[in-house]
């Protein structure tokens, strides 16, 4: 399905991507890890094409979208989804609002200058949220909610994308634990239930280990670890992080040991 | 013990040096105070020898003017409101002139700002030379643009508003692209993810994060070109200027009129004010009732 091939960014001297190559043949939960400055973002925003690629090339079902232009690129875009690790929203406007950016694609931008948005759009848009357990904040202004809501909205508004790839960038990075577990299993499901890919850069091994299906490690612009969560050992963590025997997992990590119930209740109702 | 000693002296060293800083750091201020008084004075010789009349002999008469004006005006404060409604439909040509071209000035300046912003150009190589079409517009007069065009098109309110349009859009379109330099990439690149195209970033992107700034450049801008279309009725623009022209060169003894124009001047200026900043803090802070903008 997707196909990256030496995949390479470089910014003058500096290489921030070091051909980068990887095959995905099916839709799969896939955790990219590595610490600040190894790539990651650079090589999802590559992907997204928000980044042109310096060389190799991108394919995605045998479409080349690596040097994309215009309408075809934007099409492309549409396709896959990215969410940010500051969520991106648009802060002023409100959360269906904000929610329809995902149709932009598709509108003219007639359509988008006097907010002509199809009803049934607006009734997706609303069902999304709802599936995502914060419709009772759909006329709410983007900014007034919490950090973890703000990230659903960005997740709600790229299911409306209907994309085939959801990329997030970091997208626990800036949340406490509870609500990364929250947006952390809104992610899982969309892939169980919905068969998309999902592509997440994380920076804590332990929740690469508990959602993905497939994690690939980054150190340096390079690709230096791709298998399973099980094939991860200890010894392979401290070289995609660079660290010393004094590493352990448990530095890295934001899971909360003692189970919440107010928690549990909430990863349902994200899981619905 | 010594090493004490040692330290003081080395105090004592710095004291001195700094002392000595400050004093020709001081001296230099004095001197440049010199220079400037000097310049000042001599540069006002120069104006006074060029001067027609001379400045000391007309000071006793700046305030004849307002002094018989206000005379006048109170004099004969019966009138007044006879006068106000006599001269209001030549305000409201003169706002409307004003409103008009702040309106198309500021949409146009609004475009072109977004096209001369580093980061959202969707054309980079247009930045430098559209950059320079504003200082032009910018640069010369209303009132020679509007001498211009009364003499190719004739007098009326279509040239004044034509003329001040332009020089709008050199203001606005400089203030509002200073304003796009602080808004935030975030939602921008947000929006590109998703694939929105170029006015569909900047429509939902940018504009609801500057708006209200724009509003507030904007109105400052609507006073100004209101005050800029009563000065283009003495050029024959018609409105307001055009009375006031006319009723000052009655000379003394219709002077209440004149007084009449002013206070409906000011009054226009006071109550744009209020409004403006009303419509701001509407737009900054959400208006309690209208939380849905769909």
């Amino acid at each position: 399905m997707l196909k990256l091939d030496n995949v390479t960014k470089s910014y003058g001297e500096n290489t921030a991507v070091q051909a980068a190559s990887f095959v995905i043949d099916k839709p799969m939960m896939i955790g990219i890890i590595g610490r600040s400055g190894a790539g990651k973002s650079t090589l999802l925003r590559m992907l997204n094409r928000l980044t042109d690629t310096s060389s190799g090339a991108i394919t995605f079902q045998g479409n080349d979208i690596t040097h994309l232009r215009g309408a075809a690129k934007r099409a492309w875009q549409s396709q896959c989804a990215m969410i940010f690790q500051q969520f991106n929203l648009v802060p002023r406007m409100d959360v269906v609002s904000n929610v329809l950016h995902g149709t932009l694609n598709r509108c003219s931008t007639f359509s988008t200058m006097f907010n002509l948005y199809p009803d049934e759009d607006i009734h997706r848009a609303i069902d999304i949220l709802e599936r995502l357990g914060i419709a009772q904040h759909a006329p709410k202004r983007a900014e007034a909610l919490s950090g973890g809501q703000q990230q659903r909205v960005a997740i709600a508004s790229a299911l409306m994308q209907d994309p085939k790839i959801i990329l997030a960038d970091e997208p626990i990075a800036s949340l406490d634990p509870m609500n990364a577990q929250v947006v952390m299993q809104s992610l899982r499901d969309i892939h169980e239930q919905d068969g998309r890919m999902v592509i997440a850069n994380l920076h804590t091994l332990d929740t690469a280990r508990r959602y993905c299906d497939r994690v690939i490690g980054m150190r340096d612009g390079a690709i230096v670890f791709d298998g399973t969560p099980e094939e991860l050992t200890t010894q392979t963590a401290r070289d995609i992080y660079g660290a010393d025997d004094s590493f352990s997992e448990a530095t890295t990590s934001t899971q909360i040991e003692a189970r919440d119930p107010r928690l549990e209740k909430l990863a349902r109702i994200a899981a619905q | 013990m010594s090493d004490t000693g040692h330290s003081q002296a080395a105090a004592a060293q710095m004291s001195k040096t700094y002392l000595a800083q400050i004093k020709a750091k001081r001296l230099m201020n004095f001197i440049m105070l010199v220079v400037f008084l000097a310049l000042f004075m001599s540069g006002f010789v120069v104006a006074e020898g060029r001067n027609a009349g001379g400045f000391w002999e007309g000071l006793g008469n700046v305030f004849d003017f307002p002094a018989a004006m206000f005379g006048e005006a109170v004099e004969r404060a019966h009138l007044m409101p006879g006068y106000l409604a006599t001269y209001f439909p030549s305000l409201i040509e003169t706002i409307n002139i004003a409103a008009a071209s702040t309106l198309l000035g500021a949409l146009v300046g609004l475009v072109i700002s977004l096209l001369v912003t580093r980061g959202f150009a969707p054309v980079p190589w247009l930045i430098g030379p559209l950059r320079r079409v504003l200082d032009i517009l910018r640069a010369v007069p209303e009132i020679v643009i509007a001498l211009v065009l009364i003499f190719m098109l004739g007098g009326g309110p279509v040239p004044a508003m034509i003329a001040i349009a332009l020089h709008t859009v050199g203001a606005l379109g400089k203030l509002f692209s200073e304003v796009n330099e602080n808004a935030s990439l975030k939602p921008v690149e947000g929006l590109e993810s998703a694939g929105a195209n170029w006015t569909q970033r900047m429509w939902l992107g940018v504009i609801p994060q500057v708006a209200p700034n724009y509003l507030s450049y904007a109105l400052l801008r609507f006073e100004i070109n209101i005050r800029a279309s009563a000065i283009l009725g003495f050029v024959g623009a018609g409105g307001i200027g055009y009375d006031l022209r006319n009723t000052m060169s009655w000379g003394v003894g219709k002077y209440d009129e004149a007084a009449a124009i002013f206070i409906l001047l000011f009054g226009t200026i006071v109550v744009v004010d209020q409004l403006s900043s009303m419509l701001r803090n509407r737009l900054t802070h959400g208006s309690p009732s209208a939380e849905i903008t769909l």
